[in-house]
């Protein structure tokens, strides 16, 4: 258990190595990204200088929300962001070189690219967590505070589970890449706002299917002390832990399935 | 080492733009063969003829279609890592190595990979730079390799965890004749000092020629040849050649049992079947000769020949 991630960990340091010998492009990203993602929360406030609540929600929960999101979306995206370019790989049979090497693929893959960058966007959204916290007139217990430590890995290997799944189109459509961005970042997009302003089908799409809810939507209801405006049972709100890892589960098998399904290219 | 039995390999291709038909495509029909420990195989077939398939399916990247592989004993698509242990494999065209680190950052990091003990890791590597001459470059970024030197980084990278089968795609793809006799020298030693078993698919038949005792071909997807290299020349070679120069310029000559395939000034070129003996004679006897010589087919003109369906 502990030896991939050694391994992992040496793979991430041979990544972060090779772009260090881009020393002004990984700068210039690292600013690029977090400007990017300053202008991403003005839009939140955008919306609140318009309207005082949304349903229920006023602008520092919404802030909250927004938050641990974005932590969990920006972390997963340095972990594994380079999933987007997984259809690349197999489009030009690279991914055969992962085949031939005795290690789980997955971990391979995950090992592949390591985008310092996108930390960025974690800081700006632990600064908006800062604020919304001290902004906020929480009642804090022992549990508030576990649940919110918890839900930032927790909402990362959701938001993980879903990107590998995503990326497993690439093994039928050797593309798609486009596809899978609307439930990656396009989740993250939906997951930033509270639920109960999304139409039925929409909610329960994120809620059942694309277990998004379980990120920050939940977990969010329990550090709020909030009712859910949806009137849905209490235990949904302590369950994200077990949704995560019934979806990490879901996704191992769905790659496995679909490694079996590689058709390599040509050559 | 390796066990073939009617392995099959099926693809499932939409032609079409709009109206998109589903066409299965056999890209390997039914073969069968053995290849013994200790062997330098090599493996031969026009493009798209399912060379890199077959290969494929050896290795465990593609689960075949039908019929039973094993390799070193164990099952290719199901016992992936397990097998991985065991072979080593070079793809010609495809990088294994970390582009943007030093050629010796990728042996560290294969070394945890493959989970190689670090003494065994020196004396290999150790070994590895002496025969494929690597000092030079081992603290290079791999990106400012030549391709020859890149080459050579690959297949270092391919037998560091000491593996008892080397598969090989066309390992001498693009490279200059010096590179490429460093590559073969590379692949004998290793075959007759280290008794590695390899198989390499090629379209150098010089590769062919220096390396390989025995030779598989294969077109659309069917096995036509199993066997050594004498025996494919006197099977699809039967015909020679019989260079004839003429004291001037002639009309092809009529000569029974001989077809003039070409005339050059007072050159004529006669292919023939059996015995030269009686033909030289023949030829003597009806035109006024300079000069004569006997053309052995050469195994590109075998080849040739194979792929043309000739």
């Amino acid at each position: 258990m502990v030896e991939p991630l050694l391994l992992w960990r040496r793979l991430i340091g041979a990544q972060i190595r090779s772009q260090l010998q881009y020393r002004l492009s990984m700068t210039l990203d690292f600013v690029g990204s977090g400007l990017i993602s300053f202008v991403d929360f003005l839009a939140v406030l955008v919306i609140f200088h318009n309207v005082p609540r949304l349903d229920t929600w006023g602008v520092r929960e919404v802030a909250f929300l927004y938050a641990l999101s974005s932590i969990s979306f920006a972390l997963t995206d340095m972990l594994i962001g380079h999933l987007d370019l997984f259809p690349q790989l197999i489009r030009t049979g690279n991914f055969d070189v992962l085949l031939v090497r005795p290690r789980s693929t997955l971990l391979q893959v995950f090992g592949s690219d390591f985008a310092v960058r996108r930390l960025a966007k974690a800081v700006q959204g632990a600064a908006v967590l800062v604020y919304a916290l001290s902004a906020l007139d929480l009642h804090w217990t022992v549990w508030r505070a576990v649940v919110l430590l918890a839900s930032v890995p927790v909402g990362c290997v959701i938001f993980g589970s879903v990107w590998v799944v995503g990326a497993c189109i690439a093994f039928w459509t050797t593309d798609g890449g486009e596809f899978t961005n609307a439930f990656t970042y396009g989740g993250n997009f939906m997951a930033q706002y509270p639920i109960d302003i999304y139409s039925a089908w929409l909610r329960r799409f994120l809620a059942y299917v694309v277990p998004l809810a379980f990120v920050c939507y939940f977990p969010a209801l329990y550090v709020l002390g909030k009712p859910d405006p949806l009137g849905l049972p209490r235990f949904l709100e302590l369950s994200s832990p077990a949704v995560a890892a019934v979806a990490a589960l879901v996704a191992g098998l769905v790659w496995r399935f679909a490694v079996r399904h590689y058709r390599s290219a040509g050559g | 080492m390796i066990e073939v039995d009617a392995l099959s390999k099926r693809f499932v291709v939409r032609r079409g733009r709009f109206r998109r038909e589903r066409h299965m495509v056999e890209a390997v029909k039914e073969i069968s063969f053995r290849v013994e420990p200790g062997e330098l195989l090599g493996y031969l077939g026009p493009n798209g003829a399912g060379k890199s398939t077959t290969i494929k399916m050896l290795t465990g990247i593609l689960v075949p279609s039908g019929g039973n592989v094993r390799v070193a004993g164990l099952e290719p698509s199901r016992r992936r890592i397990e097998l991985a242990r065991r072979i080593g494999a070079m793809f010609g065209q495809r990088v294994q190595l970390w582009w943007d680190l030093p050629l010796v950052d990728s042996f560290e990091l294969l070394r945890h990979v493959y989970k190689v003990p670090a003494d065994r890791h020196r004396e290999r590597l150790a070994r590895l730079r002496s025969v494929l001459d690597l000092d030079t470059f081992l603290q290079t970024p791999v990106r400012q390799l030549s391709l020859g030197q890149r080459i050579r980084g690959e297949l270092a990278a391919s037998m560091l965890h000491g593996p008892e089968l080397l598969f090989l795609d066309e390992p001498t793809i693009g490279l200059d004749v010096v590179a490429k006799q460093r590559v073969r020298d590379f692949l004998l030693e290793i075959n007759r000092q280290d008794g590695v078993t390899v198989m390499l698919t090629t379209h150098d038949l010089g590769d062919i020629e220096r390396l390989c005792e025995r030779l598989l071909v294969i077109d659309r997807g069917s096995l036509i040849w199993d066997g050594g290299i004498p025996e494919l020349k006197e099977r699809f070679g039967g015909e020679r050649t019989l260079v004839v120069d003429l004291e001037e310029p002639l009309a092809p000559l009529s000569i029974a049992g001989a077809v003039v395939e070409r005339v050059d000034g007072p050159r004529q070129w006669l292919r023939f079947r059996g015995p030269a003996s009686d033909l030289t004679a023949r030829v003597v006897g009806s035109a006024r000769v300079v000069d004569l010589q006997i053309q052995e087919p050469d195994i590109e003109e075998i080849v040739r020949r194979i792929y043309a369906h000739e």
